[in-house]
């Protein structure tokens, strides 16, 4: 076996550098982190804030190591040099796709494309980047039982940001169910779970779920039913 | 600078769910968190409590030295008071001197503490103008999740409540003796929303908030420290209000004490 | 080594070979770990080993403030480690004095030889250690503390640090000193150790022993590590245990 991400080799053996869940994917192994801050992937789509302006890009904070900017052009707007703050402010919350990454660990992010943009209204609630695969679900299944039950609009940053709009109420059920999944972890059956709470708790007077609002899509829907891999809860550490 | 920014929208979720009464984690405008108080946590203290609000904690610690007493008051023990926001306890702490935000919290608890009597300080005179007992009361911030000042000065009581006088320790008397407490001073601070007054506040409602008061008061009805804090504004009826409401939720604190302090 | 001075010295070693808490020689004082105690840190740990409490808090990879500090090729790591004022006996003034900072100093730089710390170039580790209640040990338990928290902080590196203290108490070699045993006995070696290579990343020594001694030492405390490696890891699978629920099982 090829030592993948979250291992490393040494004298013929490979060993876990991270705590996770031991995943083959011959001819690799690798370990899937539990925990930890968002580790940047091109093509990701992340919820960010805004804590810096410069005169020609803002700094965000994605949940990543580092900060990453956002330069004027990278913008669907016709920005002048010195002119970033009239568009975006410190505090502003923005959905950007990760571009590229180099080997200063700097992140270049753009806000071109479809679905990318500064959030208005609504809330963001944070969750472990780990846990994101699972608020996807299956092909998507997951978010779109919860969009269907609670008629929330939800965007989900693969950075663990999502950023949920709608009425109180959707938020407030939306939230419920993020905490679910968050303290839930690599538990099987959390679709099935989530979607009965969800129909325990929908308000009186609503009929059956209609078709979500358009929700923004998700980036990657990887699934996550259970730990992949043959190896179980506890195939973690730095062995 | 290792801030982190609260997001806009999620200040302005904030204020629009307080404006139907209502909070972030489902939480009534006049409703606490969950307290729990844990006497007697460190054993190196001569007396100690672990406060917990949520995901708020504090741990307060009493030590008792002998020293000397103050000029201007030959007859009465020292007490010292100083709560360390230390950076484990938060992302927005750094390592470094206090910062002015310790520095308040130390001193709206001293204050209490002082103004209320806690401690009888004249019994911690040894021999006048020379020899006194110098009360520590040690506070370390552990987990910052909002309202740090009601969390310091529960734990701080709580800790003084079941503190004991190291005689033996200093070789000032045969046996050790409770440190005698007189009043129980609870602090309870309130935040304003828009137009709600919410007590209790997370570390988000505190950054939304446009305005802080904490109002201290003790078990025979009397207000015994005061601070309002952050930018805002504050009507003289709001505080009438809000001195109410402290009362009600500072008895219901002090009876946590009562129960568990010793 | 504190000094004798005045005070008595007392039995540190019986006639059975027992020690001044009825231990053996080869012998841990109890010890539990929790992973992720602290809601807002990346990464935390708690730690009782004998009258020790310690709490450890990870923060990062995040930015690098001071900014000067920043390094081009790879993160740096910061630690803190620090005592509460009513943890000793004798109040300590609060504030980090010469021996705390030589303590973070040697703590950050065991951490470093094990953290990938190329992974994230221009980045902060940052590693708190918070001694609340002390009983000779504190830097082994914060080492401990912190080598969990910064596996719970999903941290790459080469493996945990579990790190224990070797002394010479009554003329022997005894495992994990306590108080006592660390004022009046004759030698207090504290080290931690990566078990995946077998070597040492922290070791200090104060007191006196000969070189048969330091070669039994070493070897108790590489045994002793091996036992509190267990321990560290099974808190890390307790947190994030998928423990079967019936219900759901179906």
């Amino acid at each position: 076996m090829k030592p993948g991400p979250g291992t490393y080799r040494v004298g013929g053996k490979v060993y876990a550098s991270q705590l996770g869940l031991l995943s083959p994917r011959p001819p690799f192994v690798q370990v899937v982190p539990l925990s930890g801050r968002y580790v940047p992937k091109a093509g990701d789509q992340v919820v960010g804030t805004v804590t810096d302006v410069q005169s020609t890009f803002w700094l965000l904070d994605i949940g990543a190591p580092r900060w990453a900017p956002l330069h004027m052009t990278g913008t669907p707007w016709k920005v002048d040099v010195g002119e970033t703050e009239r568009f975006l402010r410190v505090g502003d919350a923005v959905v950007v796709r990760v571009e590229n990454l180099d080997a200063t660990g700097r992140i270049g992010v753009t806000m071109l494309g479809d679905e990318l943009g500064k959030l208005e209204g609504g809330t963001i609630v944070r969750i472990s980047p780990a846990r994101v695969p699972r608020l996807v679900g299956r092909g998507g299944s997951m978010i779109a039982t919860i969009t269907q039950h609670t008629h929330a609009e939800v965007a989900i940053g693969q950075n663990g940001r999502v950023w949920i709009g709608g009425d109180g109420e959707a938020i407030r059920r939306v939230r419920d169910v993020l905490r679910m999944i968050e303290e839930n972890g690599p538990r099987p059956g959390l679709t099935d779970r989530v979607e009965r709470f969800l129909l325990a708790t929908t308000p009186t007077g609503e009929g059956a779920p209609a078709a979500p609002p358009g929700p923004r899509p998700t980036g990657e829907a990887t699934d996550d039913e259970g730990p992949d891999g043959d190896d179980g809860p506890g195939a973690m550490d730095e062995e | 600078m290792s801030e982190e920014v609260t997001a806009e929208i999620l200040q302005t979720h904030i204020l629009d769910l307080a404006a139907e009464g209502r909070r972030l984690d489902g939480r009534g405008p006049d409703e606490y968190r969950k307290v729990s108080i844990e006497p007697g946590f460190v054993v190196t203290a001569d007396g100690s409590a672990l406060v917990r609000l949520g995901e708020t904690m504090a741990l307060a610690g009493i030590k008792l030295e002998v020293g000397k007493p103050f000029p201007d008051t030959p007859n009465a023990g020292v007490l010292t008071t100083n709560a360390e926001l230390i950076p484990l306890s938060s992302p927005t702490f750094e390592p470094g001197p206090p910062q002015p935000g310790a520095i308040e919290v130390s001193r709206v608890v001293d204050r209490a503490i002082r103004a209320a009597e806690t401690v009888d300080l004249t019994a911690l005179c040894v021999t006048p103008a020379e020899k006194c007992w110098t009360c520590f009361v040690d506070v370390h911030i552990l987990g910052h999740d909002g309202n740090l000042i009601d969390a310091a000065l529960l734990a701080s009581v709580a800790a003084l409540s079941g503190a004991t006088i190291p005689l033996k320790r200093f070789g000032v008397g045969e046996a050790d003796r409770p440190l005698e407490i007189h009043h129980r001073p609870i602090e309870c601070t309130f935040v304003r929303l828009g137009d709600t007054i919410v007590v209790d506040p997370t570390f988000d409602e505190e950054h939304a908030a446009q305005g802080r008061l904490t109002v201290a008061t003790d078990e025979i009805g009397r207000v015994v420290a005061m601070q309002k804090g952050l930018v805002g504004a504050f009507s003289p009826d709001d505080i009438k209000s809000v001195v109410r409401r402290a009362f009600v939720h500072g008895d219901r604190l002090r009876a946590m004490i009562g129960r568990n302090g010793r | 080594m504190g000094s004798v001075g005045a005070k008595e010295v007392p039995v540190l070693l019986d006639a059975e070979g027992r020690r001044i808490d009825g231990r053996r020689l080869d012998e841990l004082r109890p010890l539990t770990i929790r992973a992720g105690p602290l809601r807002q840190a990346d990464g935390s740990a708690f730690v009782e080993w004998g009258q020790n409490k310690v709490m450890a808090a990870v923060y990062g990879p995040r930015e690098v403030h001071p900014r000067h500090l920043q390094q081009s090729t790879k993160a740096v790591i910061q630690c803190r480690y620090n005592m509460a004022a009513f943890s000793v006996d004798e109040r300590k003034r609060p504030g980090l004095d010469r021996r705390s900072q030589e303590i973070s100093k040697v703590i950050a730089e065991a951490f470093e030889s094990v953290v990938f710390a190329e992974e994230f170039p221009r980045t902060s580790i940052d590693v708190y250690i918070e001694v609340l209640q002390a009983n000779a040990g504190t830097r082994c338990a914060g080492l401990v503390a912190g080598s969990v928290a910064l596996a719970d902080a999903g941290i790459p590196m080469v493996d945990l640090l579990p790190a224990v203290a070797v002394g010479k108490v009554g003329g022997a070699i005894a495992l994990d000193l306590k108080k006592e045993e660390d004022n009046f006995g004759e030698a207090d070696l504290p080290m931690a150790l990566v078990p995946q290579s077998g070597r040492l990343v922290l070791l200090q020594m104060e007191g006196h022993m000969t070189e048969p001694e330091l070669a039994q030492a070493l070897e108790l405390g590489v045994g002793g590590c091996r036992t509190i490696y267990e321990k560290m890891k099974a808190a890390l699978r307790d947190r994030y245990s998928v423990a079967p629920v019936a219900a759901e099982a179906s």
